[in-house]
């Protein structure tokens, strides 16, 4: 086991970035923008996370399995707090990232600029396979709450979006 | 002045509409008429149950008896809940729930980009999220609308028959009572007769290109300020809340 400062918040940084969001297990909840801070205590240590959707449904696995982890490493009182300011985007997510959603098989999100949708803008989204542009929304929801599903004209593959937020 | 209860039913209201909603569109569950709608039925209900959680846990600090937000969805009863009347309907063809989710999403999606600007820090930032899921909500009944409504016959008629039958109920949304406008008037809460015409320059050129014409109704559905429902709030909640008034405190 690497044995991380548990005292700073760059340590507890390095020990969360092992948890990943249990739906898209390529990607961490630090990559993925849900880990927001530490807050150390006199005797705790607090995380501060924030939620993709309000109804994630991953939200109380992430929390079991940070707080399971940091006792694992000998953090005292370990606790996490959920919280909506400032409002999770998709815009949070490096390129680095979002090149592992593609490697994976989802189409990474564009700019959140994009959505638009009084006039929607004619954005583009690549298929994840073969890079076409020419490719379809099936339906605006997906497999989670932070999908759409698309498919490609081209290689004919059906694929995940993860949607612009 | 806002005063503390005032807060609190306000609280009711936002937390109430999701999770009625929500509960109302989690019923097409493995009923949608094809995958991929059964789909985005069950994220609607998600975003929805979502947003009722987070108001609600919020509206049990607020009154501060230690209730929990399952305390108050499986506690409470009828006439304590103050959902707005639309959203418990039943969902009808999926015509008319469509025709429901535009009439709801759009209002939703002005109702909360109204409250990120809201004095209250937390009301403000639960609506900087829902105000994301509602836009979706929108554009995709929007797309449903012009779909059906430009389809055949036969999908223009149940899509035109759900507009007439729930735009009786679109009245409601922009009610305002005494608590409602104490709390517009501090910046906490909308001020929603504003929204009204927000809202009817929103979704009439929608109707309009789905070739239907807005019902004409002389009477507007009213009653849920006040805690009034139709009998149908009183069938979900007897589903809703059954485990938890048999087997009362069960956990899982």
């Amino acid at each position: 086991m690497v044995s991380e400062d548990i005292h700073s918040k760059e340590g507890i940084f390095r020990l969360l970035s092992s948890i990943c969001d249990p739906e898209i297990p390529v990607v961490s909840i630090e990559e993925m923008g849900m880990l927001r801070d530490v807050i150390f205590h006199e005797h705790s240590c607090e995380v501060i996370i924030t939620p993709t959707y309000t109804g994630c449904p991953a939200m109380g696995i992430i929390e079991d399995d940070i707080i399971a982890l940091l006792k694992q490493h000998g953090v005292q009182e370990p606790k996490v707090t959920l919280v909506y300011s400032p409002a999770w985007t998709t815009d949070w997510m490096t390129e680095t990232t979002k090149q592992k959603l593609r490697d994976f098989g989802i189409a990474a999100p564009m700019h959140s600029s994009c959505s638009s949708w009084i006039k929607p803008a004619n954005a583009h989204v690549h298929c994840p396979r073969c890079n076409s542009k020419n490719t379809k929304v099936v339906s605006q929801f997906g497999s989670t709450a932070c999908k759409a599903l698309y498919s490609c004209n081209d290689c004919k593959e059906p694929f995940d979006y993860f949607k612009c937020h | 002045m806002t005063t503390h209860n005032a807060l609190y039913k306000y609280l009711l209201f936002l937390g109430d509409n999701g999770l009625i909603q929500g509960h109302r569109l989690s019923e097409l569950c493995s009923n949608g008429p094809i995958l991929e709608e059964d789909l985005a039925m069950t994220n609607l209900a998600l975003d929805h149950i979502g947003r009722a959680q987070a108001f609600l846990k919020y509206a049990g600090e607020v009154e501060g008896k230690g209730r929990t937000e399952d305390d108050l969805a499986y506690k409470r009863g009828e006439r304590e809940f103050y959902n707005n009347l639309i959203a418990e309907l039943p969902n009808g063809d999926f015509a008319c729930t469509m025709a429901r989710m535009l009439i709801v999403s759009s209002f939703e999606y002005l109702l909360f980009t109204a409250l990120c600007t809201s004095k209250n820090a937390t009301i403000a930032a639960i609506a900087a999220k829902a105000v994301k899921e509602a836009k979706y909500h929108f554009m995709h009944s929007r797309d449903w609308c012009y779909r059906l409504g430009k389809g055949t016959e036969e999908s223009h008629r149940r899509l035109q028959n759900g507009f007439n039958e729930f735009w009786m109920f679109t009245g409601e949304l922009f009610e305002m009572d005494a608590d409602f406008a104490a709390l517009a008037n501090d910046g906490i809460g909308a001020d929603l007769t504003v929204l009204k015409p927000q809202w009817l320059t929103l979704v009439q050129p929608i109707l309009a290109d789905s070739n239907i014409a807005i019902p004409n109704v002389d009477y507007m559905q009213t009653g849920s300020r006040n805690g009034i429902h139709t009998e149908y709030l009183g069938h979900i909640l007897s589903e809703m809340q059954y485990l938890q008034r048999a087997y009362p405190d069960a956990k899982w």
